[in-house]
């Protein structure tokens, strides 16, 4: 376990060193004068050259890689080039909102789907697993704006039980914004829903033909010992990797839902930054979605690994 | 091991098991097709049947359908199963729970795939004992080690504590005995539970069967395809032949007069220890089993049987009752009984070449080969500065062919046997040592090697698909080496390639067809005629025979036999089955864990003195000739990893005979016996003259061999 857990994390240093070089060369090739962008079209010769020269875009890449890798590693990340103010903060209080809406919307996906996975995969082929397929797929099929519109439309402007607005201001105390975090949230699941459902579903029906369901029923256990005792246990295992990456999915890829509710998460400030050809903002959020991102695989990995005895005790 | 030739005739109330026509069809697509027709079968307390067939007779599809357990595209069609004096077929999933583990039990073949890999050992065997006998948390626990040590399981609190993945397979199918005898179930369903297991270890695993079964008397459905199992373990046989019952008998009178053609057959395609190539060919069974949908309306043999009348086409033979508490489907049985007529012809030998004698220059030479493979290293390792595990696959072998020799090649699981063949093909660089072929010194790769080289050189696989491109057909394939290696032009070839066909009993039409559209044991007549196409000097053949059914696995061996009569080529024939590799070879050379043990002539194979493990293993070879008794010396574990080879003789954990600390410390002389043999171990041979009896012993000196 200790070989594999080391395997793992060299392969996330990999992993992220990799990204910061792509994430910089990246920004490297972006078209357009950044200087000029940010000083407009009037801007002097002169200034255009101070400004290069204030932020470093003057010297060799290599140089300038580093400094910015420092930088980032230190906490320094730098001032946003399109607001003027200090990078970190906006970036974490993103973060904190994301990771807020990710959690909530884990907490109702996860339970939900595995369970009608497992119910799907139970009678595989029946009318229950052919209703949860039917009615997963065509949730799916949705787009998430619509989806969300919708729920907007029911839950907060007919029954009025839920804000349509999800705007949390920065320093809202959790209980708080609780409210405004579940129209977003159910919008999320409905995406993730049908996804974790299908996988939970094959990991279940591979698992039934495998031989030792049949040593397990022919020792006479009962039914529910059988399913829950044996074959959930190994079924489950691939979930865990599907929940992982729907993390990173959650912390940085609602950018839609983000935009229909007004919500102030990660994806909207990536977007945010993109417009507005803000480099070192769109370093910075990279670089935590891609950190999270890796995490979360890694805390899978482990997971994965501490709960499968064959890879936990090689 | 002694003969019970007693025939146990069941009385009614002793009856435990009843399946009365048991009829089972599979779906395909819309069609459901009977894969079992009309079976029935009596079963008594502590009565140990043989269900005996080939792959597709439909054995494993009784086994399940007794334990109620045929999935999906399964189903009973007609039938009853009683089980003390219930049907189980009329049982509720629910009240079937009440059974399974209680009363009835199985053992499957494949055990890693049959435990889960993620609960140890000890709770698997717990839980039942908890659910059915009422036991608490420690008390099952306890009694699940004990349930280990029942078994034979060595060090059972550390194997109770462990995960199945961590422990052999030998272990891993005790564990399951183990498993499937705890709760004492009355009736125990054995679905072909030693057919992975090395021989040695199969042979422990049999006796172990035999103690606990008589132990709790429970009764046994057998079902393997291996005769010789049956032999050892079994009171009564039932012949199962593509999905029809053909045959039942009380083991010893099946095996000293087989009475449906198909039983004769069976017998006699499996080689005995002891008989040889050039005593008489083996008899065999042309053609191949039926597909499901293909059954023949009358007799479903009558399509290989050597004996079908025009009745047998006509007409499906009925389950005749005979006297002696015997059964047989077969419309001419008692022409078979009374001696008639038989399937048995007088006895054909081959004349196999004469292997030039050793003062002639050799063909090959093997000289201190070595194939040692360095598994791969990780970073961790590294960290740790662990030295790479090195696989001593191969660990110094010397050898010599001469010119048309057949040299037999054995050894179990994890002997190295098939990497020194990919050695001298060249697939497998060697670490170390010379080799020559034709006194030349033979490169240790295939690239390095001369065109020359590699027609003369060639080699058959266990599976001929590795031989067949899927995409090309059978005459395509078959006219490349012509093309390649012998420069012929395209209308050469193709007279070559029927000539060919035509040599491994093909017709010529089949030059046409695609690799699938074969069955198994043609296309391994394609992938033998494709390595004789060349003409070579030497074929290696691994494993050749060891996927086909017996009947086919007859034919094969036949074929080698004649296209090296014909050819004169020699032969290094690698399996590991004892029986068939001294059926074919005029050397044996015996392999464990690297090295090789013994190097004997055939003819004097069954004499003593032997090495200890060819001892061992002649005692563990199931044999199905009734007339002999085998000495019965079983093996302690399982066969070493190559990666942790044993110091000094690499047998010594296991040896019955083992000396002491020079047998763990030094390594063994070569010795040379009187009868020539080479032996590899410290005991002066001599002595082992003393202490060894022959491993096997006729009764009668009548009826030596079948055929
Ligand atoms: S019934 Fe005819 S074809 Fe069938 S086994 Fe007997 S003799 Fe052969
Ligand atoms: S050398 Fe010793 S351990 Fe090896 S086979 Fe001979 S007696 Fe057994």
């Amino acid at each position: 376990m200790a070989k594999y857990i080391l395997r793992r994390l060299s392969f996330l240093a990999l992993t992220l060193i990799l990204t910061s070089l792509l994430v910089f060369a990246v920004t490297q090739f972006v078209p357009g004068d950044v200087a000029r962008i940010v000083l407009g079209r009037e801007a002097g010769e002169e200034a255009l050259e101070a400004f290069r020269e204030k932020f470093g875009l003057n010297d060799p890449l290599p140089v300038q890689y580093l400094r910015w890798l420092g930088n980032f590693v230190t906490g320094d990340w730098g001032e946003s080039i399109s607001t003027r103010s200090d990078i970190y903060p906006i970036v974490m209080e993103r973060l904190r909102n994301s990771l807020q809406l990710a959690a909530i919307t884990l907490i109702i996906s996860v339970p939900l789907a595995t369970l009608l996975g497992v119910i799907a995969g139970l009678n595989e082929n029946r009318l229950a697993d052919n209703l949860i397929s039917v009615a997963s797929l065509s949730v799916v099929g949705l787009p998430e704006f619509v989806t969300g519109l919708i729920l907007i439309e029911v839950f907060s402007r007919r029954l009025n039980l839920l804000p349509a607005n999800s705007s949390v201001r920065q320093g809202t105390p959790f209980m708080d914004a609780l409210p405004m975090l579940i129209l977003p949230a159910i919008t999320a699941t409905l995406v993730l829903l049908a996804y974790i459902a299908r996988l939970t579903r094959a990991g279940v029906v591979e698992e039934l033909k495998k031989p030792y369901v049949r040593t397990a029923v022919l020792k006479g256990l009962p039914y529910r010992t059988v399913i829950v005792k044996h074959v959930l246990r190994n079924a489950l295992l691939p979930t865990i990797t599907i929940i992982a990456i729907s993390f990173g999915w959650l912390i940085s890829g609602l950018i839609v839902i983000e935009n229909v509710f007004n919500y102030p998460g990660l994806g909207r400030l990536l977007v945010f930054a993109i417009d507005r050809r803000d480099l070192p903002l769109m370093q910075a959020v990279t670089m935590v979605t891609v950190l999270g991102f890796a995490l979360a695989n890694l805390a899978a990995d482990l997971l994965y690994a501490y709960l499968n005895p064959r890879i936990r005790l090689d | 091991m002694k003969w019970n030739g007693r025939c146990i005739i069941s009385e009614s109330n002793n009856t435990l098991l009843s399946i009365r026509s048991l009829t089972i069809a599979y779906q395909h697509g819309n069609e459901w097709l009977e894969a079992v027709r009309d079976f029935s079968l009596d079963i008594g307390h502590g009565e140990t049947v043989g269900l005996v067939g080939e792959s597709g007779s439909g054995k494993s599809t009784v086994a399940l359908a007794i334990m109620r357990y045929l999935g999906q595209g399964g189903r009973v069609v007609a039938g009853e199963v009683w089980l003390n004096g219930r049907n189980l077929l009329a049982l509720s999933p629910t009240q079937m729970r009440h059974i399974w583990g209680r009363q009835l039990s199985m053992v499957p073949q494949d055990p890693l795939s049959s435990l889960n890999p993620s609960i140890r050992v000890g709770e698997q065997l717990a839980e039942a004992l908890r659910h059915h006998m009422g036991m608490g948390q420690t008390t099952a626990a306890q009694r699940a080690v004990e349930l280990l040590e029942m078994v034979r399981v060595p060090d059972p609190e550390r194997v109770a504590r462990s995960y199945p993945h961590q422990i052999s397979g030998g272990m891993q199918q005790r564990v399951m005995i183990a498993m499937a005898l705890g709760t004492e179930p009355q009736m125990l369903v054995l679905d072909e539970p030693t057919t992975n297991l090395d021989v040695t270890t199969q042979a422990a695993v049999l006796d172990l069967f035999r103690e606990l079964i008589q132990r709790q008397n429970t009764a046994v459905l057998y079902v393997t395809h291996n005769l010789g199992v049956v032999a050892r373990i079994c009171n009564r046989v039932t012949v199962l032949y593509a999905g029809e019952q053909v045959e039942d008998a009380p083991t010893a009178d099946l095996f000293r007069q087989p009475l449906h053609p198909y039983s004769q057959g069976l017998l006699d395609s499996v080689p005995q220890l002891g008989q040889h190539k050039s005593q008489a060919s083996l008899q065999g069974i042309s053609g191949h089993i039926p597909a499901l949908g293909e059954r023949p309306s009358g007799c479903v043999f009558a399509p290989r049987c050597t004996l079908a009348v025009d009745e047998c086409y006509e007409k499906r033979p009925s389950w005749e009752s005979l006297p002696n508490g015997r059964f047989v489907r077969c419309h001419r049985w008692a022409e078979i009984a009374s001696g008639d007529i038989s399937t048995r012809h007088p006895a054909q030998a081959s004349t196999p070449p004469k292997p030039q004698p050793q003062s002639q220059p050799p063909l090959l030479t093997l000289d201190n080969v070595q194939v040692h493979f360095g598994l791969g290293r990780s970073l961790a390792d590294t960290l740790a500065r662990k030295p790479p595990a090195k696989v001593r696959a191969v660990d110094g072998i010397s050898l010599t062919m001469q010119q048309g020799e057949t040299i037999g090649l054995v050894g179990e699981s994890g002997s190295g046997k098939t990497t020194l063949a990919r050695a001298i093909i060249g697939l497998e660089p060697r670490t170390n040592g010379q080799m020559t072929f034709c006194q030349i010194p033979l490169p240790p790769t295939l690239s390095e090697r001369t065109l020359e080289t590699l027609r003369h050189l060639q080699y058959v696989f266990q599976n001929p698909e590795e031989a067949l491109n899927p995409y090309l057909t059978i005459g395509e394939t078959l006219r490349r080496p012509f093309i390649t290696l012998l420069g012929y032009n395209r209308q050469q070839a193709d007279t070559a390639v029927r000539h060919l066909l035509q040599q491994v009993k093909l017709p010529p039409h089949y030059a046409d067809r695609l690799p699938h559209q074969l069955s198994g044991g043609e296309k391994q007549r394609i992938a033998i005629a494709r390595a004789f196409a060349t003409n070579p000097d030497l074929l290696i053949a691994d494993e050749a025979v060891s996927a086909l059914d017996v009947s086919v696995q007859a034919a094969i061996l036949n074929l080698l036999a004649e296209l090296q009569t014909e050819r004169q080529n020699a032969l290094l024939f690698i399996s590991h089955d004892l029986a068939v590799v001294g059926y074919l070879a005029d050397r044996i050379a015996v392999m464990y864990v690297g090295k090789l043990m013994e190097l004997t002539e055939t003819a004097v194979l069954l004499e003593p003195p032997y090495h200890p493990y060819t001892e061992a293993l002649l005692s563990a070879v199931p044999i199905t000739n009734p007339e002999v008794s085998q000495e019965h010396i079983r093996l302690e574990g399982d066969v070493p990893s190559q990666t942790n080879v044993p110091s000094g003789c690499p047998f010594h954990p296991r040896c019955p005979r083992y000396l002491g600390d020079i047998c763990a410390n030094q390594t063994p002389p070569w010795q040379t016996t009187r009868q020539g043999k080479q032996i590899f171990c410290h005991i002066p041979v001599d002595e082992l003259q003393q202490i060894q009896k022959p491993v096997l012993r006729e009764h009668h000196a009548s009826e030596a061999h079948n055929g």
